[in-house]
C-alpha cells in the first residue's frame, strides 16, 4: 500500500508535467505559433542543447554570485541577529534601518550599485546579499529569542556564562530557523543575481535571457530560464540536506 | 535551614502597573523536609521559588539560607519545571548531563552517576535515545535526573506533574517520593493539586492569591512511605478539606 501511494506520488506530478508538455508541443505546432513568440518545447530542448558549452559558462557565472551574495547574508545577517537580540539599545537603534532597507525594491537599487561597484559581478552580489539578508536576520532573531525562558533561569542558576549559554543554548534552538530563513534566503539569493545581471552584464544566466530576448531568441531565454530554476531547486535541496545533518534531531514530519 | 522572613516581591509590568507578586511571607523550612506550596493561579509560588533560588532578588524582606542572605543565584539546587525543556539535540544521557556540564564540572566523571540515576527512574536503556522519541512522562523524569544528577541539597519543583496525565502523575508522585527517601534533600513542590500536595508532604504551605500571601502551613503526620491508598485515611481526608477551605473560603470572603 505504501509503495503504491509513493508512486502515486511522484507518477501524478510527472503524468500531468508530460501532459502539459504535450499539449504545449501540439499547439505550437497546430496554430503555427511562430517560434519568437512561444516556442515549442522541443525547439527548447534542441537549441539549448546546441548552447550547452556556452550555458556552462553562464551558469557557473550566476552560480557564483548567488552563491557569494548567500554566503554575504548569512556573514553579515547571523551575527547582526546576534547583536539585535542581546542588546536592546541595538535593537532599537538597527531593527528601523534593516526595515527600512528591506522595503527598498531592490530591482530600484541595483542600477546604484552597478554606478557605485563597476561592472564586474560585485554589483550582482550585493544585490543577490541585500535580498537574501532580511529573512535569515529575521529567522535568526526569532529563533534565538524563542528559547524557552525556564531554560535560560536553568542556566543562571548553575552560573553559567552568558557565552556558554549561547553557545549550548541559544544557538542551537535557534538553528530549525536560522535554516527556515536560509531556505527562503538562497531561493530569494537566485533571483537578486539575475536582477543584477538584467541591469548591466555581459554574462550569467540574466544576461543570456536579456540578450537572447533581444534577437529573437526565445527559446535560448527559456533554456536559460529552465537553467534558473533547476539552480534554484538544488540549492534549496542542498541547504534542506545540510539542515537535516546539521540538525538531525529534527523530525523527518517536521521537513517540507 | 530556608527562613523567609517578611518576603515582599512587587514588579512593574510593562504597562507600568505596579504588582505584588507576593506579599509579607515569613516562612522556615527545615533541612531534607518536603514542603508543597498550594494556592489558585497568581498566588505567587514561582515567585517564591525564584526568590529562594536567587534568581529574582525581594523587594523587601530577606531571604537566607542556612544563615546566609540569598541575592545572586548559587548552585547546590535543582530545578524541575512544568515542561521538561530538555534539549532537542542531545541524547537522553548527554541531557542529564546538562546540569553539570552548565555547572562547569568535569563532565566524565559523572558519566556513571547519570547512568545510575536513569536506573533508578526506570530509563535504563533509553541514554542514546532523542527526547522527541520519549513520552511525555519519561522526559519529566529525564528533567527530574538533570536536576539530581550534580546531587543539590535543594531541589525546586514549579508544577512537575501540571502536564502530565493523572495516570502518570500518580507514578511519577511516588517515585518522587521513592527517590526522595533514598537521597534526602530539601524539596519545595509548587502545584495546583490539592491531593497532591498532601500525598508528598511534610508540610503543605497554603497560599492566596493577589498578592500572594501564606494562608496557613499544615503539618501532615500522615506514616511514610506513602501509597496511593492514603486517599481513603481519614486524617487525609481532613487535611484536603481544611486546604480547600482555606483556599475557597477565603476566596468567596474576598468576593463578599
Amino acid at each position: 500500500m505504501r509503495g503504491r501511494r509513493a508512486l502515486a506520488e511522484i507518477a501524478v506530478p510527472a503524468l500531468t508535467l508530460v501532459g502539459a508538455l504535450a499539449a504545449w508541443e501540439a499547439a505550437t505546432r497546430l496554430f503555427r505559433i511562430p517560434s519568437f513568440v512561444m516556442p515549442a518545447p522541443s525547439a527548447i530542448l534542441g537549441e539549448g542543447w546546441e548552447w550547452r558549452y556556452r550555458f556552462i559558462h553562464h551558469t557557473w557565472v550566476t552560480l557564483y554570485e548567488t552563491l557569494g551574495g548567500f554566503a554575504l547574508s548569512l556573514a553579515v545577517g547571523v551575527p547582526l541577529a546576534v547583536l539585535i537580540v542581546y542588546s536592546p539599545a541595538l535593537r532599537r537603534a538597527l531593527y528601523p534601518l534593516i526595515v527600512l532597507m528591506q522595503s527598498v525594491p531592490k530591482i530600484a537599487i541595483a542600477p546604484v550599485l552597478l554606478l557605485m561597484l563597476g561592472n564586474g559581478q560585485w554589483p550582482k552580489l550585493v544585490v543577490a546579499f541585500l535580498v537574501a539578508f532580511f529573512p535569515i536576520v529575521v529567522d535568526t532573531a526569532t529563533g534565538l529569542a524563542s528559547t524557552p525562558p525556564e531554560l535560560l533561569d536553568l542556566s543562571r542558576s548553575y552560573r553559567a556564562s552568558a557565552f556558554k549559554t549561547f553557545l549550548k543554548v541559544r544557538l542551537p534552538m535557534a538553528m530549525p530557523f536560522v535554516f527556515a530563513g536560509a531556505k527562503v534566503a538562497i531561493t530569494l539569493s537566485v533571483i537578486g543575481a539575475v536582477v543584477g545581471e538584467f541591469v548591466g552584464s555581459d554574462e550569467g544566466l540574466g544576461y543570456v535571457i536579456l540578450s537572447a530576448t533581444s534577437y529573437w531568441k526565445t527559446e535560448v531565454a527559456f533554456s536559460s530560464m529552465i537553467l534558473l530554476s533547476l539552480m534554484a531547486i538544488v540549492l534549496f535541496g542542498a541547504v534542506s540536506l545540510v539542515e537535516r545533518l546539521a540538525c538531525p534531531w529534527l523530525a523527518p514530519a517536521g521537513e517540507e | 535551614m530556608i527562613r523567609l522572613d517578611h518576603v515582599e516581591k512587587t514588579y512593574r509590568t510593562r504597562r507600568g502597573d505596579l504588582v505584588h507578586a507576593v506579599e509579607d511571607i515569613t516562612l522556615d523550612v527545615a533541612d531534607n523536609q518536603f514542603v508543597t506550596l498550594v494556592g489558585a493561579s497568581g498566588c505567587g509560588k514561582s515567585t517564591l521559588l525564584k526568590l529562594v533560588a536567587g534568581l529574582t532578588t525581594a523587594t523587601r524582606g530577606t531571604v537566607t539560607i542556612d544563615g546566609q542572605a540569598v541575592r545572586e543565584p548559587f548552585p547546590d539546587v535543582g530545578f524541575v519545571f512544568q515542561h521538561p525543556v530538555l534539549l532537542p539535540w542531545r541524547s537522553v544521557l548527554d541531557n542529564v548531563l546538562f546540569s553539570v556540564e552548565m555547572l562547569g564540572r568535569d563532565v566524565r566523571q559523572y558519566r556513571k552517576p547519570a547512568g545510575d540515576l536513569l536506573e533508578l527512574t526506570g530509563l535504563g536503556g533509553f541514554e542514546t535515545k532523542y527526547p522527541r522519541e520519549l513520552s511525555g512522562g519519561m522526559q519529566q523524569r529525564v528533567a527530574i535526573c538533570r536536576a539530581l544528577l550534580p546531587d543539590p541539597s535543594l531541589l525546586l519543583m514549579d508544577e512537575p506533574f501540571g502536564a502530565l496525565d493523572a495516570m502518570t502523575r500518580e507514578e511519577l508522585s511516588l517515585e518522587l517520593l521513592r527517590i526522595w527517601e533514598e537521597r534526602r534533600k530539601t524539596i519545595l513542590f509548587v502545584t495546583h493539586s490539592i491531593p497532591e500536595a498532601i500525598l508528598l508532604a511534610d508540610r503543605v504551605v497554603v497560599m492566596t492569591p493577589r498578592p500572594g500571601r501564606v494562608a496557613r502551613v499544615l503539618d501532615v503526620d500522615l506514616p511514610r512511605p506513602r501509597t496511593m491508598d492514603l486517599e481513603f485515611d481519614p486524617r487525609f481526608k481532613q487535611a484536603s478539606d481544611e486546604v480547600r477551605d482555606l483556599i475557597f473560603g477565603g476566596r468567596s470572603a474576598a468576593a463578599r
